[in-house]
């Protein structure tokens, strides 16, 4: 992929979602790390427009931005005498450690890999992704919308109090 | 002035590492969600870059995937912090490090 | 799509077609500047020319001045008619109020969150502009999944009002917060399905070429699907945060909601960009619905964007009607409302859509001719009216309960009294 937007693009989107990250993880605030987080998903959704994935792109902006991190903040609103401070445990060291060597492991072999890349991007449309998810993918398609129905019922199920339990029991 | 496979797998790479380091070192059960969303997230970046740059005889099983992961990653959270909440009732703390009441 | 003949010429003085002005702009600096700034220049002019030419005057003409205005001749009074020749400057009278007042911000509130809450409300408007289609060539960003960008950046408003009423350190901005966030995701389900109703019958997710088969059909989608954009018009609403939804910041109840610690030209921003939301998506609802730029073969001659302009406007109208007509709802009837009878019609509405469709794909043997949408849109107006009818009464409503009392006057000495009678007067 060449030309000067191009490349200046994924640089900004590449700065601004690692330094997003990062902010998740060093802010002192639980809020202000969700807010660095919606700005994580909203750079990796500029990633998928860079790489013509366009459908996957608005997808990522309607789902995690739109529901997910909605779904976090509720539920930070819902705990309110909780920790705050987005505090690290006592592991931080090993997890930063960790990390590090993963890191490290992962971009040894991207650098010293021969990949054999292809140059222009092959057409994957609204209508492909359509055909296959109710062609070849039909069935892991139907076991997704079980599964979200699972997730629905009990995510429900989980937060209900005693007291609604009763009253809605069978005997 | 070209873009190559490496560079955005290598922010993949960097940012799945950073998820991974939220996810094992943060207090709050609802920061330990945050990071696992950030390794998802790394992970469909590198899906939807082999997607681009790979050959493959069907190009679009690479977005079909990351349909899926979204999907899973959305049942996750919900049910994530649904787990979060209830916890929170019974015990009046989400914090990882006092939720070890299995602990003799 | 059928290739449509457009009459405009490519002259530049031709204003039926705007986009020619801007195509010699552009290659007239394209021999100046260094090769691919004029992109920058064509963003910049696209933003120009469709948010500052056409959205900022409608906003402050109609949105401020004809909105306070016919809502108050709704209400039998005057509008606003004191600043200006009969209160045409009253928009003008309001920046300039909000501009010169305090924007207070509370000594224990997050400052950075409040200061960036209005930057993020106002730029998914300004963005919204970019993909809706003014004409045949006039359209900025012809992206072919434009219904979804839209869906997309029509839901980051929302984490800006919650920002808002979360960094205000105030527990009535925090009530506002939650309600909004609660009340926008709980209509934006039945907002998709109704719109992926339209997206079954014109094939695409691209706006121009909605448009363009609206034009080729000769049909308008309002007729051949009116389920979907009633559902489509009050889902908005709720989204909008507009009467009668509008427990967002609903002034008798909760202070102003989301927008309490607010003033001056912060709270500017969020009132002019509820207007500007409310714009955006009536040019949205008339690209879909209501024929774009496209009027029935007039649009040769007539300029497209003068077409679109009058629909969106239209459309904007009926928000006005709505809320100088109905009282405002509560926060558990609009739950309701949302989730047992919204929902559900607007997944009937999509099976029957999805039903026709393939009946026209079978009928037709694929070739998908026009003469069957009539039949289908008398279909579906039946069936609209049969849907609602029918869940409204499977949930339980009967309009038995629900018709008022007719005041009965009698006049007695002591002036006119009303009636009472014992069966309760109807």
């Amino acid at each position: 992929m060449e030309g000067f937007g191009v490349v200046l693009s994924f640089w900004v989107l590449a700065a601004v979602t690692l330094v997003s990250a990062g902010g998740v993880m060093v802010s002192r605030n639980l809020f202000h790390a969700v807010l660095f987080l919606i700005t994580t998903f909203v750079g990796i959704a500029g990633f998928f427009v860079l790489l013509s994935a366009d459908f996957i792109a608005m997808a990522q902006v309607i789902i995690y931005v739109g529901a997910i991190a909605v779904l976090v903040l509720f539920a930070i609103l819902l705990t309110p005498h909780a920790g705050r401070d987005n505090g690290e445990t006592r592991m931080l060291l090993p997890a930063l450690l960790l990390s590090t060597c993963l890191g490290a492991v992962f971009i040894f072999v991207i650098v010293d890999a021969d990949w054999r890349t292809i140059s222009e991007s092959p057409s994957v449309g609204v209508r492909e992704l359509g055909s296959a998810l109710l062609g070849t993918w039909a069935l892991p398609f139907e076991i997704a919308s079980v599964l979200l129905t699972a997730a629905l019922v009990g995510a429900i199920m989980l937060v209900r109090s005693p007291e609604e339990e009763a009253e809605d029991a069978l005997v | 002035m070209t873009l190559n496979i490496e560079q955005f797998l290598i922010v993949g790479a960097l940012l799945f590492c950073l998820g991974l380091a939220v996810a094992l070192s943060k207090r709050n059960a609802i920061g330990v969600l945050m990071g696992v969303e950030i390794m998802l997230n790394a992970v469909n970046l590198t899906l939807i870059t082999f997607s681009r740059f790979g050959e493959s005889a069907r190009p679009i099983t690479g977005p079909t995937f990351v349909v899926f992961v979204i999907t899973v990653a959305a049942a996750e959270a919900a049910v994530a912090l649904a787990l979060a909440v209830s916890v929170y009732r019974n015990r009046d703390t989400v914090d990882v490090d006092r939720l070890n009441f299995l602990k003799s | 799509m059928t290739l449509l003949v457009f009459l405009a010429s490519k002259n530049w003085y031709d204003i039926r077609d705007l986009s020619n002005i801007s195509r010699v702009i552009l290659e007239g600096l394209d021999r100046f500047l260094p090769s691919g700034i004029v992109y920058v220049v064509a963003v910049l002019l696209g933003f120009v020319a469709s948010f500052l030419i056409f959205v900022l005057p409608s906003q402050l003409i109609v949105g401020v001045y004809g909105e306070r205005k016919i809502i108050g001749r709704m209400q039998s009074r005057l509008g606003p008619n004191r600043v200006g020749p009969k209160g045409l400057l009253q928009p003008i009278a309001d920046a300039i109020k909000l501009m010169q007042k305090e924007a207070l911000t509370p000594k224990f509130a997050d400052k950075a969150v409040m200061w960036v809450a209005p930057i993020i409300f106002v730029a998914p408007c300004v963005l919204l502009f970019a993909v809706i289609p003014f004409g045949p060539n006039m359209i900025i960003a012809d992206i072919p999944v434009a219904l979804l960008y839209f869906l997309a950046v029509s839901s980051i408003p929302v984490l800006a009002a919650f920002m808002a009423g979360w960094s205000a350190n105030n527990k009535y901005s925090l009530y506002g917060a939650m309600r909004i966030v609660a009340m926008t995701i709980s209509y934006e389900v039945p907002l998709v399905m109704a719109l992926m109703g339209v997206v079954l019958f014109t094939g695409t997710l691209s706006l121009q070429e909605m448009v363009l088969w609206q034009k080729s059909n000769d049909i308008w989608v309002v007729f051949l699907q009116p389920l979907a954009f009633a559902i489509y018009f009050i889902c908005v609403s709720a989204e909008l945060n507009r009467t009668p939804t509008d427990i967002a910041e609903a002034e008798s109840e909760i202070v102003a909601g989301y927008l309490t610690e607010y003033s001056g030209m912060k709270w500017g921003l969020f009132y002019g960009m509820d207007i500007g939301y409310a714009i955006a998506a009536s040019a949205f609802a008339a690209t879909v619905f209501l024929g774009g730029w496209s009027f029935f073969g007039l649009d040769k001659y007539i300029p497209p964007w003068a077409i679109f302009i009058a629909k969106t406007h239209l459309f904007y109208f009926l928000f006005i009607w709505t809320r100088g007509t109905l009282p405002r709802l509560r926060l558990d009837q609009l739950m309701t409302f949302a989730w047992k009878f919204m929902l559900p019609v607007a997944l009937i509405n999509l099976v029957v859509v999805a039903t026709e469709r393939m009946l026209w794909q079978e009928l037709t043997d694929g070739k998908l001719t026009q003469g069957y949408l009539y039949l289908f849109a008398i279909v579906n107006i039946a069936m609209a009216v049969a849907i609602v009818y029918a869940w409204a009464r499977m949930l339980g409503y009967s309009p038995k309960d629900e018709t008022p009392m007719r005041p009965r006057l009698f006049n007695d000495a002591r002036g006119y009294v009303p009636v009472v009678s014992e069966k309760g007067g109807r």
